[in-house]
């Protein structure tokens, strides 16, 4: 706790300096450029390339968040009830492809650019969301379900006040596991002319210049540990806050 | 023997248990009874090990724990616990041989010795030995956990509120199959519990512990009768005094000549239980019967005097 | 109630494939192009052969899905889902020899969206009606075999090597059968040493609850950092072991390659090795750890006998999680020059070769999907004892 303090402020300096002002740190990437290369990625503003990276993943999680919550609330009620062990088969067998192989696999049908990676990170981000709202929806304490209807909140009332401020922590969990998926299944979104902060790196592994590698690799780090940890803060309060 | 020599456990410098010093003799039942808190789970396990004395020792038939490896020791002294602890993932057979298997017995002499302990226990082998702990019934584990505690024909015998998990009709059975097999075996048994009643029923010893400290150990009889402090008077409950104290008496010891209207009880019964009899039917006297036979009854007058002279 | 009547008799999840089903019937069933690089013209089903050639495998697709709407047969259900995989098999072979006759020498055919949907659809009723059957683990290990033979055959027989995605295959052979090993190495190598590391650290943890603090934050930590930037950051670093620790390089140790992508799978296997292996020999209740400490059991004793026999199904998990996940992140070597399936992916993305895109694609999520199968058979199977009631 008392390293997070400190260290986390620090890595939010660290990553805005390396966003955008990436000159400064020409005497750290130096050594690893090739003799005469270029040091600092220029080709495109680290900015916009995160600003761009940032707004697909953002897109993707909420719309990702959006349709698998509503999924997840359709199939545990009780006529949805059938679907149940189905959507459980899809959310165990969609989770062993391969996110590169998704995004390979939307290539075909929706061409290059940020059309197919937008599909793959969405489809790729309902997984875990939809798994752990299902989780959560499903196995929330009996007797506070039994003193809700007790009370004599109809069903929209229960699913409102109880149930899903209930289910908000672990669906938390799972839309964090899946925007820290797609913050790196985005970078591979390069590979398909997507403008993410994976450019920098493909265009350091392309022309052997580990610098660039360095450079859009610790952004892109910089980025996924910094929202990996916001997202833990949040759970950790909302769980304070309902006692789980 | 068991010789408890001012033993001390300090927690961060407070003493969760403090110069206890007891004895315990070959072939008896000590029952340790205090609340939460008091040291009493502390001090058994003290006794095997499982928590080293910060000072102190125990002596076993007069070689001290001490001298012994934790792991050797734990392998002579039967450690039977609330929950019972049995392996889910072995056999009754498997869970009941476990210390015999920890001391390399053969095959054959474990096989053997869990068939018995399972008929003394009133298990059909045939039946259980193959079953999983996750089959069976709550009093059937915890039976299977005394009978693994048993196995190795341990020097002693360590229970912490083995009954504790059990519903009250399968306590009271639990207690009763306790008491017998203790005496068929001649086994020296220290139980934990919270439970003065149960403490009543089963001891010859009976230790109350409070706030670390032994403050009386006696017979049921004379904590009943003589408590040694405020709190020792609490556990056993002023109001209820007498009825434990007739609950230690059987009614062979106040059984005369005549005949009683209804139903007979056994010689073993307490008089607490005839006492009952007599409140709830309105009658002046009971039959007593041995083995089918009547052998007089047990007045109401007697139950009465009885009570006044306390020992 | 009388809906509601009707549509217990009906599975509801039947109802949705049979709608799906037919809707993917009236798409583009295959694609049939000029060469390997332009887009093909689609075709539906019944247009790619004479009708006596067509109509049973469109009456098997139907018929599959009308069995599915079965709720109370899960049998016939599967036989509905087997039978449908039959007739997409049989429209694809009859098809492409149809279809590329006359259509030139570099004419290419290849299966389409509807091929795919019906395929989604057909593998889902299957699973569906699996599920509802429950099969014991052995009975699932069969059916497995029984399916990959049937795939087998199907490929052996040669009656699909006219499709485009075979033609790309028989033009690479050797470096299909080279990147196939290669995956397998990077997938199964790196859980290897990572089980080597990963196994005595968790048991370590385990005893040591600030170890455990200590390292599972870091361990989780590292599975953050994006998998490029991870096989990107371990380039300079064994680059640099390559050039300064003497001999490194002879085997084989150096900046672009095989190395690295092992390096950042092996990072990547820790956690969940790690992770679940101390969970694992938590899950032993601590009563009963209690017991085994009370009866005399050693340390060495209570894991070989207590911990690691019932901790085994958690810790096979994080087994299963570290080799489906190793699969797939092995696609990321082909970017580092590090071989495997990922070589074709990108090949294919940058030739904007579907076909060679997918033959990277298919068998990697293929191996994928049979290694979390297996594993989960696995895990059924070391999960022996009864639940405990109590």
């Amino acid at each position: 706790m008392r390293i997070g303090t400190f260290l986390r402020p620090a890595l939010t300096l660290l990553l805005l300096a390396l966003v955008l002002r990436p000159v400064w740190f020409t005497p750290f990437f130096a050594p690893f450029a090739p003799a005469g290369g270029p040091v600092i990625y220029e080709r495109a503003s680290l900015l916009s390339l995160s600003i761009s990276h940032l707004g697909l993943v953002a897109a993707a999680s909420a719309a990702a968040t959006l349709v698998a919550v509503t999924l997840a609330i359709l199939v545990t009620r009780p006529a949805g009830a059938a679907f149940l062990p189905l959507s459980r088969t899809i959310t165990n067998m969609g989770q062993t492809f391969p996110p590169v192989a998704v995004l390979a696999l939307a290539v075909p049908a929706l061409g290059f650019g940020a059309g197919p990676t937008l599909v793959a990170l969405f489809l790729y981000g309902l997984l875990p969301i939809f798994e752990n709202a299902i989780v959560a929806l499903s196995t929330l304490p009996p007797a506070t379900m039994e003193a809700a209807r007790g009370i004599g909140l109809n069903r929209w009332q229960q699913l409102l006040r109880v149930e899903l401020p209930l289910a908000l922590p672990v669906t938390l969990t799972g839309i964090r596991l899946s925007v820290v998926i797609a913050l790196g299944t985005a970078t591979l979104g390069s590979t398909v002319a997507a403008r993410t902060l994976g450019e920098v790196i493909i265009a350091g592994l392309l022309t052997n210049n580990t610098a660039f590698v360095l450079q859009g690799g610790l952004i892109v780090g910089l980025f996924a540990v910094l929202i990996y940890d916001a997202l833990v803060q949040l759970e950790a309060r909302l769980v304070r806050r309902t006692g789980g | 023997m068991i010789e408890i020599d001012r033993i001390t456990r300090l927690y961060n410098g407070v003493p969760a248990v403090d110069a206890v010093t007891m004895t315990v003799e070959t072939g008896t039942v000590t029952v340790i009874v205090g609340t939460s808190g008091s040291g009493k789970t502390t001090l058994l396990r003290m006794i095997n090990r499982l928590e080293e004395p910060s000072s102190g020792e125990v002596r076993i038939n007069g070689e001290s724990t001490l001298t012994i490896k934790p792991h050797i020791l734990r392998r002579r002294i039967g450690y039977a616990i609330q929950g019972h602890g049995l392996f889910p993932h072995h056999t009754v057979a498997r869970n009941i041989g476990a210390v015999p298997e920890l001391l390399n017995w053969s095959a054959d002499k474990i096989s053997a010795r869990v068939d018995e302990l399972l008929r003394l226990f009133s298990m059909e082998p045939a039946t259980f030995r193959n079953r999983y702990p996750g089959e069976l019934s709550g009093g059937q584990q915890q039976r299977v956990g005394v009978a693994r505690a048993l196995a190795s024909r341990p020097d002693l015998l360590l229970m912490d509120e083995p009954f504790g998990a059990l519903d009250p009709v399968i306590r009271t059975r639990a207690q009763d199959d306790l008491r017998r097999i203790q005496k068929q075996l001649g086994s020296t048994i220290i139980l934990v519990t919270h439970d003065m009643e149960e403490a009543i029923r089963l001891a010859d010893r009976v230790a109350v512990m409070d706030s670390g400290q032994l403050v009386q150990h006696g017979t049921p009889a004379e904590i009943i009768t003589r408590p040694a402090t405020e709190f020792v008077a609490d556990m056993v409950g002023r109001v209820e005094r007498p009825l434990r104290l007739l609950s230690l008496v059987p009614v062979s010891e106040l059984v005369e000549e005549g005949v009683a209207e209804g139903e007979a009880l056994p010689v073993d019964a307490s008089l607490r239980d005839a006492l009952s009899v007599c409140l709830w039917t309105g009658r002046a006297a009971v039959p007593v019967e041995q083995d089918g036979v009547l052998v007089g009854r047990v007045t109401f007058e007697a139950i009465r005097a009885r009570a006044r002279a306390h020992p | 109630m009388n809906a509601k009547g009707s549509a217990g008799a009906l599975s509801a999840p039947g109802i949705l494939f049979a709608v799906l089903g037919l809707a993917a019937m009236l798409a583009p069933f295959m694609t049939l192009a000029a060469n390997r690089i332009v887009a093909g013209d689609a075709i539906v089903a019944w247009r790619l052969a004479e009708p006596g050639v067509t109509l049973p495998g469109l009456l098997s697709l139907a018929a599959g899905l009308a069995l599915g709407l079965l709720a109370a047969w899960p049998r016939i259900r599967m036989a509905g889902a087997a039978l449908g995989l039959a007739g997409l098999f049989w429209l694809l072979m009859a098809g492409t020899p149809h279809l590329l006759a006359g259509a030139g020498e570099y004419a290419r055919v290849s299966p389409a969206a509807g091929f795919w949907c019906l395929l989604a659809v057909f593998i889902l009723l299957m699973s569906d009606a699996l599920g509802n059957l429950a099969p014991g683990p052995l009975a699932r290990a069969a059916l497995l075999i029984a399916a990959l033979a049937a795939l087998t055959l199907v490929l052996w027989s040669g009656a699909l090597s006219d499709l485009s995605i075979m033609q790309e295959y028989a033009g690479r052979k050797p470096a299909f059968i080279d990147a196939f090993v290669r995956h397998l190495g990077l997938a199964f190598g790196s859980l290897a040493i990572a089980g080597v590391i990963g196994f005595p650290l968790g048991i370590l943890c385990h005893r040591r609850a600030q170890l455990r603090g200590a390292i599972l934050p870091v361990l989780s930590f590292l599975q953050t950092i994006p998998s490029l930037a991870m096989f990107g950051l371990m380039i300079p670093i064994l680059g640099w072991v390559g050039q300064t620790v003497p001999g490194a390089q002879s085997i084989g140790i150096a900046g672009i390659g095989f190395a690295p992508a092992f390096l950042a799978l092996v990072f990547y296997s820790l956690l969940p090795v790690v992770g679940n292996t101390v969970a694992g020999l938590a899950a032993a209740p601590p009563v009963a750890i209690e017991a085994a400490r009370g009866m005399g059991m050693t340390q060495r004793q209570r894991l070989l006998r207590v911990e690691l026999p019932l901790g085994l199904p958690v810790i096979l998990t994080g087994v299963r999680i570290v080799l489906v996940q190793n699969i797939g992140l092995a696609v990321i070597a082909g970017l580092i020059g590090g071989g495997g399936f990922g070589t074709f992916v990108f090949q294919g993305l940058n030739q904007t070769a579907t076909d060679l895109i997918l033959l990277g694609a298919l068998p990697t999520v293929m191996l994928a999907l049979v290694a979390a199968i297996a594993m989960d058979i696995l895990v059924d199977l070391v999960r022996t004892t009864p639940e405990a009631t109590a």
